[in-house]
């Protein structure tokens, strides 16, 4: 059994990557979301069902992670921006170069209102053993990630399970 | 959505089946999916990536899409006054271009909390040829009368 590096073990529990989105939410993406499942669902679509349902237009609850992804290109920034950052720093500390998402919570809080700027930060909640799986031998993760909206108002949080492992290692 | 507008908890009752969905994925599903989520990872719009570096057969839904598909297909049937309050994923295999996905639900649970909102427990699940590839629980407020609206809850009485 190897042990867990002290590093990787001081970031459980701490708040890490506090992040602004890099532009407010705006009914564009929310349409062209909807479109892609063909979401009819009137809330996003007509304005009145909007108002006296909902106070006005927001955003399908499950599209909180689109607020928070990086441009693949941003003027100033070098290399690839990365979401969920914690999930690439265990894969690179821990040298396991593959990684599949097994479960996904999403608590809803307030909705998402276009205008809003989403802010987010991570926290490593636990990293397991090692453990051998038919992908290969690595490590599961949880890691949380809040959201919450200019005002400070939480609008969801998440808790994502992966799993990071080398395929080689698998016989 | 006339129905399903006026969807309220005495109308729901455990046991209850969801009308299924089928839908055939194509990799314009996927891609538009990807860009929609803004998740620009080449496993899900290059397929010669996705075949040598994944060893999978094609390019793949990815799971904010997958995610965005199975609230469409719960609202479908809630209609829009009911209210996510909490979903869980359970990822198994992939949804290929070329795939024709199904989605199943049935009503766990149906309860009341101490606030008064209304709450139904659903378990959904996408399969291909009858696997399931993505499994999930997900708990939505659905109004208590055609007056009710889940919306308007926030703080103590917004307990998802």
């Amino acid at each position: 059994m190897s042990e867990l590096p002290a590093e990787v073990a001081g970031w459980i529990g701490k708040k890490r990557y506090t992040e602004e989105s890099e532009f407010d939410v705006e009914r564009g993406y929310i349409l062209t979301a909807c479109s892609s499942v063909e979401n009819a669902n009137p809330l996003y679509w007509d304005e009145k069902t909007a108002r006296d349902v909902t106070g006005g237009w927001i955003a399908p609850a499950s599209m909180i992670s689109v607020w928070c992804r990086p441009h693949l290109f941003s003027p100033g920034r070098e290399g690839e921006g990365l979401a969920l950052k914690v999930h690439f720093d265990l894969k690179q500390k821990l040298g396991l170069p593959e990684a599949i998402m097994s479960d996904d919570e999403l608590v809803f809080h307030q909705p998402v209102r276009p205008g809003d700027r989403v802010r987010s930060y991570q926290v490593l909640r636990a990293v397991s053993e090692i453990k051998t799986t038919k992908l290969g031998k690595g490590r599961f993760w949880t890691i949380e990630v809040v959201y919450e909206n200019q005002k400070g108002e939480l609008l969801v949080e998440e808790k994502i399970t992966g799993f990071g492992y080398k395929r080689e290692m698998a016989k | 959505m006339s129905v399903a507008a006026k969807l309220t908890l005495d109308r729901v009752a455990a046991g209850q089946k969801l009308p299924e969905l089928a839908y055939d994925v194509t990799a314009t599903t996927v891609v538009l999916g990807a860009l929609a989520t803004r998740d620009w990872r080449p496993m899900h719009h290059d397929k010669d990536f996705a075949q040598k570096r994944n060893g999978v057969r094609d390019i793949f839904l990815n799971t904010p899409n997958l995610a965005h598909w199975f609230e469409r297909y719960i609202t479908d049937w809630t209609g829009p006054r009911a209210r996510p309050g909490r979903m869980k994923f359970f990822m198994r295999g992939s949804v290929f271009a070329g795939d024709q996905m199904v989605f199943r639900g049935e009503v766990k649970k149906v309860e009341t909390d101490a606030s008064g909102c209304g709450w139904a427990t659903l378990d959904v699940n996408v399969s291909v040829d009858g696997n399931v590839m993505t499994a999930c629980t997900a708990r939505m407020a659905i109004p208590t009368s055609p007056d009710d609206n889940p919306w308007r809850r926030k703080g103590d009485a917004w307990k998802p």
